[in-house]
């Protein structure tokens, strides 16, 4: 198994006071915590340091790890002859073994006799998992596949890590921020305990074409000086194929053109709406024949749309 | 090794959770979830004191107050003023997506 050097991850030295360590801890929690950072690696730095800070809190886990020697960060190790009996786990038997599950076992080791033993419910894991789809899959419904690491307890509730995949199916219409729940699919249970759940934390990949706000879709609609002013009918792209768009003649640059239904499906069999913001636009040149027209039209035209800042 | 494909449920805001299967789901004894009633973390959807109803939001609710509270070694009641901050930045945050998403962009044209 790999080493992990946990006085490395809180940043404290190896001869550190308790106190010290839970202050390091707290700063970098404060951090990385997943419920207060946004930041889309702070999950894993916090797995981390609170895995580091589990072990170094415990005075007899602590004890345990320093006992394993220094040695770097990933470098492969087998714990010494002996540390096992020592520690309460006579087993000795480190295969497929996670660093981590090397302490695991030493919870509360003294206050409560020893390592679970065979015969005891225990619920299997809950996991949390970030799922981005786009905005096409919110709408079509999609499937996905998740590689989860989950803790498995053998016959003598010895913990083991074992590689699971897990597929599921996102109804359509799951939409930013939504949490929805694979039930069962999470850790086994052992002795009776029911297996954790999966909780897939939704989010949004950000679209080419529509901006997203619950199930509603915004998308910015480019028409011509002439066609707001005169109105005319445009086609635009909705997730359910390209529809007729009537633009009414004397719409204005910012105005919404709403057309219900046709945004992201919603649990409840319903639909958002797409909304289409009109943007009036000049084409990047003129022609001859286009300036003449402006010019005429500013001439015969008498309307100030600045008057009310006079 | 792989499973079959599982449906992915959504939480149903009409279902109403005992305070056991609240508990259960969220990796919290029952006590601990009455302390987080008490302290105003969760509300009850209905029913009496006693005999309590919750809400399926209250799961995800319940278990943030969880890792909050392990992850923070804090009380009840920094774990509920916690989860009123962190409620008001989701909402705060949903105001800010939904202010951006009818925010136009700048159309690029394109020079032909």
């Amino acid at each position: 198994m790999k080493f992990k050097d946990y006085y490395a991850v809180l940043g404290v030295e190896r001869g550190a006071t308790a106190d010290e360590i839970k202050n390091a801890y707290r700063k970098l929690a404060r951090k990385f915590h997943p419920d207060v950072s946004k930041d889309p690696n702070a999950e894993a730095r916090f797995k981390e340091m609170a895995e580091a800070y589990a072990t170094l809190k415990d005075p007899e886990k602590r004890s345990a790890y320093d006992q394993l020697g220094r040695h770097g960060s990933g470098e492969e190790f087998r714990p010494p002859p002996g540390w096992s009996t020592q520690f309460g786990d006579a087993s000795g038997a480190f295969d497929g073994m996670d660093f981590a599950d090397l302490f695991g076992g030493l919870a509360g080791h003294a206050r409560q006799g020893g390592r679970r033993g065979p015969g005891h419910a225990r619920r299997g894991q809950d996991y949390e998992v970030a799922v981005p789809i786009s905005v096409e899959e919110s709408f079509n419904g999609t499937e996905v596949s998740l590689d989860l690491t989950t803790t498995e307890f053998d016959a003598q509730g010895v913990p083991r890590r074992a590689p699971r995949s897990v597929k599921a199916r996102i109804p359509k219409g799951a939409t930013e921020g939504q949490v929805l729940r694979l039930p069962g699919q999470g850790g086994k249970g052992s002795h009776g305990g029911r297996d954790g759940d999966v909780y897939l934390h939704i989010a949004l990949r950000p679209h080419r074409i529509y901006r997203v706000s619950g199930h509603d879709l915004f998308l910015d609609l480019p028409v011509t000086p002439w066609e707001a002013a005169l109105g005319a009918s445009v086609e635009i792209p909705t997730l359910a194929g390209a529809v007729n768009l009537k633009v009414p003649a004397g719409s204005r640059g910012g105005q919404q053109l709403r057309l219900a239904g046709r945004g992201l499906p919603t649990p409840q069999g319903g639909a958002g709406d797409l909304h289409a913001i009109l943007q009036i636009v000049l084409p990047p040149e003129f022609t001859e024949r286009e300036r003449a027209l402006l010019q005429e039209l500013a001439g015969a035209s008498t309307w100030n749309p600045r008057r009310h800042l006079q | 090794m792989t499973s079959e494909c599982t449906d992915a449920v959504w939480p149903d805001e009409q279902r109403r959770l005992q305070l056991a299967d609240l508990a259960d789901l969220a990796g919290l004894s029952e006590a601990e979830v009455l302390e987080l009633v008490d302290c105003g973390a969760l509300t009850p959807a209905e029913g009496a004191p006693g005999q309590w109803l919750f809400g399926m939001r209250s799961i995800t609710v319940a278990r943030t107050a969880r890792r909050l509270r392990a992850d923070f070694e804090l009380d009840p009641h920094g774990v509920a003023l916690l989860l009123a901050f962190i409620d008001r930045i989701r909402d705060l945050q949903d105001e800010l997506a939904d202010l951006r998403a009818r925010l136009p962009r700048l159309v690029p044209v394109a020079r032909t």
